[in-house]
């Protein structure tokens, strides 16, 4: 992709932004005085900021890009990571969980885990966690600093370091309520920053009529664009549901219902949005109980529609593809530098009577699919008239039939904004990756300060103690991101590995809390085993099976393969529901058999049972937690009715 | 927390949206740019218009929040 230039008003913008999260930082830094300032807001925000940030603190750059790039790559399906996996999951959260998150006065989750269970659980989770934010938000930065240079040509060093930098500022300064009240400005800035390319890209194609009809072709021969290889029924990229009963090989993502409902719905989901404390530490800086309710129904509302944003863009992505008079085609993956000079030499040397040999050669060189009519014809003008190597190297990348879809989103804003708007849509983007980074350093400072360092290295300090760790590990927190950062760039599939190690966490966690929260029965130790075992089920899983297409190794299937699945997501959906049924069976048969060490009134405020139920009564109807959370699901069901 | 979250999304907000129409107005002739990209619709105009719409609206919801006591 050739470097964008921005004009004298995108840099304006750009610079604006930045001034502005900064600002919010200083202005904030004269309420920090507490340690609960720094990483509880104080619990003093209303819900419908923490509701946003809640949603904000997930809406990463992995999700608008990897969004657009799944959109394209599996069409409307893609929708079931809102509609069958957050949103339901967001409102058992809010209404079954929150009351004994807030309601415990636990500063964290493994904190939570902590009062629940014991020092064990919680000190799995927390190492795991910390382990785990540090290197999400080093993959964030690198993905940044790769983009920065490759749309803007910005040096990948300079572009990481000055990043980390704003982000360190405003959250040292402001601790949390900076983070949070960064995400809030972020969330807009995303939805009126991509709203315009969206509609500009709609009403290129003509609207979504025109879409759907082109995306019949699409499914009739994705092959044209390098989509995949295999031919589907109509309507697989214009319907949620209809292409997944047919099973795994009718659809583009390869998986079927049970894995859908079950493994991303139920299991990924719920482990994700109910236990990841990055995002349920938005809820926890909620002023009071009903606010901390109401935070992740609130974020539910944009939620629901986000797929317009997020998996819209692919969509017209494809079918802008699939209209040859509009000029557009998915970007192709770029070839590595190095790679071109044996890839030159061979074309150079080659005639049109060895074609086939070069074709072979010169794939080998590049370790891309190529498009062999456009290296043959390559091949024939070269022959006759010798090009020079700038020309040979722009019709080698033009003939790469591998799609890079994390640069879809990026393409579409280069083709329809003009200065001004490229500056806005921009600075959305960049937006989405720093504030991605100071929600992960957030929760990442929150969890070491309370639950590694007050908890075993330095108990009873006074508060400032840990006010002022929590703003040392701040810095210590960026720096282990950067580094992950530069460890990330080595590897090609980053995004890969974030999926395998959240699988691998997250998908047993779920067992825990689910156990823990309704069965006053569940013990210490079924849990701290339950969990290990869920894990260890993971990773023993994730070697003993592989997808389609894939090798042996990072990927899985490194022991044996005694299974292959039809594509990484249906490994990876099966996996998530292996582990949390071992979690599960492991939690309840250990605690069976072990004594109880927590009594009923310990477990008050911690378990169901044990818990007085709140009284909803005086809030006004439509905004007691159950009948929103209903509404929302109700929604849902629409949705996915509409699209089936 | 002390600050009113209205106030610096009000304020940005509004400063792009002027900052938006501003350049739309002075670039409203170019129409080769426009055609190129934004379908030879005039975006910046029409975006920096909603920008600052958004952003006056947070910042009356600022101004308006301010009389009403701070617990609401």
């Amino acid at each position: 992709m050739q470097p964008i230039h921005l004009a004298w008003v995108d840099y304006a913008i750009l610079l604006s932004y930045t001034c502005f999260v900064i600002g919010i930082g200083f202005a904030l830094r004269r309420y920090m005085k507490t340690s609960s300032d720094f990483f509880l807001s104080g619990r003093s925000i209303p819900a419908w900021v923490t509701g946003l940030a809640f949603m904000a603190a997930n809406l990463g750059a992995l999700e608008l890009v990897g969004m657009s790039a799944s959109g394209a790559k599996y069409g409307i399906a893609t929708a079931h990571f809102y509609w069958v996996g957050a949103i339901p999951a967001m409102v058992f959260l809010a209404v079954f969980m929150m009351p004994f998150y807030y309601g415990s006065k636990a500063r964290s989750v493994p904190e939570y885990l902590k009062l629940r269970f014991d020092e064990r659980v919680r000190c799995l989770n927390s190492l795991t966690f910390a382990v785990m934010t540090v290197f999400a938000s080093g993959i964030s930065m690198n993905a940044l600093a790769k983009l920065l240079h490759l749309l803007l040509g910005w040096n990948y060093n300079v572009s990481l370091w000055i990043c980390s930098a704003v982000v360190l500022v405003y959250v040292l300064k402001g601790g949390l309520t900076s983070a949070i009240y960064t995400e809030v400005l972020q969330f807009f800035m995303i939805v009126l920053g991509f709203a315009p390319v969206v509609f500009l890209g709609l009403k290129d194609m003509g609207g979504w009529d025109v879409i759907k009809s082109k995306l019949v072709t699409v499914a009739a021969n994705p092959a044209a664009l390098s989509l995949n290889d295999k031919t589907f029924q109509s309507d697989a990229w214009t319907s949620a549901w209809k292409p997944l009963l047919g099973g795994p090989s009718a659809n583009p993502m390869g998986v079927d219902v049970f894995a859908i409902v079950f493994g991303l719905g139920f299991v990924l989901s719920f482990g994700y949005w109910c236990t990841n404390f990055l995002v349920v530490q938005r809820a926890m800086a909620a002023k009071d109980m009903t606010a901390a309710r109401r935070t992740p129904l609130i974020a539910a509302i944009p939620k629901m529609v986000f797929p317009v944003l997020v998996i819209l863009p692919g969509i017209i992505a494809i079918a802008l593809a699939s209209t040859p008079a509009k000029g557009y085609r998915l970007p192709p993956v770029a070839i590595k530098p190095g790679a071109y000079e044996a890839a030159l030499t061979d074309i150079k040397a080659a005639k049109p009577a060895n074609t086939d040999a070069t074709f072979a050669s010169v794939s080998k060189d590049v370790g891309l699919k190529l498009d062999k009519a456009k290296i043959t014809a390559l091949i024939a003008e070269n022959s006759a008239k010798a090009m020079t190597d700038e020309q040979i190297k722009d019709r080698l990348q033009d003939s790469v039939a591998e799609n890079d879809y994390d640069s879809i989103i990026l393409s579409l804003v280069k083709k329809y904004c003009p200065p001004g708007l490229l500056g806005l849509a921009l600075t959305a983007l960049l937006a989405s990756f720093m504030s991605g980074m100071a929600g992960n350093v957030t929760a990442f400072n929150t969890v070491w300060t309370y639950d590694l360092y007050q908890a075993y290295l330095a108990p009873n300090k006074p508060d400032q103690h840990y006010f002022r760790m929590g703003q040392s590990i701040t810095v210590v927190g960026i720096l282990l991101s950067i580094a992950c950062a530069y460890f990330a760039n080595h590897y090609s599939n980053a995004m890969d590995v974030v999926q395998l190690v959240f699988g691998f966490v997250n998908a047993p966690l779920f067992a825990t809390f689910l156990l823990g929260m309704f069965w006053a029965r569940t013990t210490g130790t079924g849990a701290f085993l339950g969990l290990l075992g869920g894990t260890l089920t993971s990773g023993v899983f994730h070697a003993l099976t592989i997808a389609t297409g894939n090798t042996p190794g990072i990927k899985g299937g490194y022991l044996a393969v005694m299974k292959t699945f039809p594509s990484e997501m249906a490994q990876n959906f099966w996996l998530a529901s292996f582990a949390f049924t071992a979690c599960f069976l492991l939690t309840l048969g250990i605690s069976l058999a072990t004594k109880r060490t927590k009594t009923d009134e310990e477990l008050k405020g911690l378990v169901y049972s044990m818990t007085p139920k709140l009284a909803d009564g005086d809030q006004a109807f439509l905004w007691r937690p159950a009948v929103l959370g209903s509404i929302l699901l109700v929604g849902c069901v629409i949705l996915n009715v509409i699209f089936w | 927390m002390g600050l009113d979250i209205r106030w610096p999304i009000g304020i940005m907000f509004s400063l792009l949206g002027i900052l938006l129409v501003a350049f739309g107005a002075a670039t409203s002739s170019d129409a080769e740019m426009y055609n190129h990209t934004s379908l030879g619709i005039n975006i910046n105009l029409i975006w920096g218009v909603v920008l600052l719409v958004f952003g006056v609206l947070m910042l009356l919801g600022a101004i308006l929040g301010r009389k009403k006591p701070p617990t609401a």
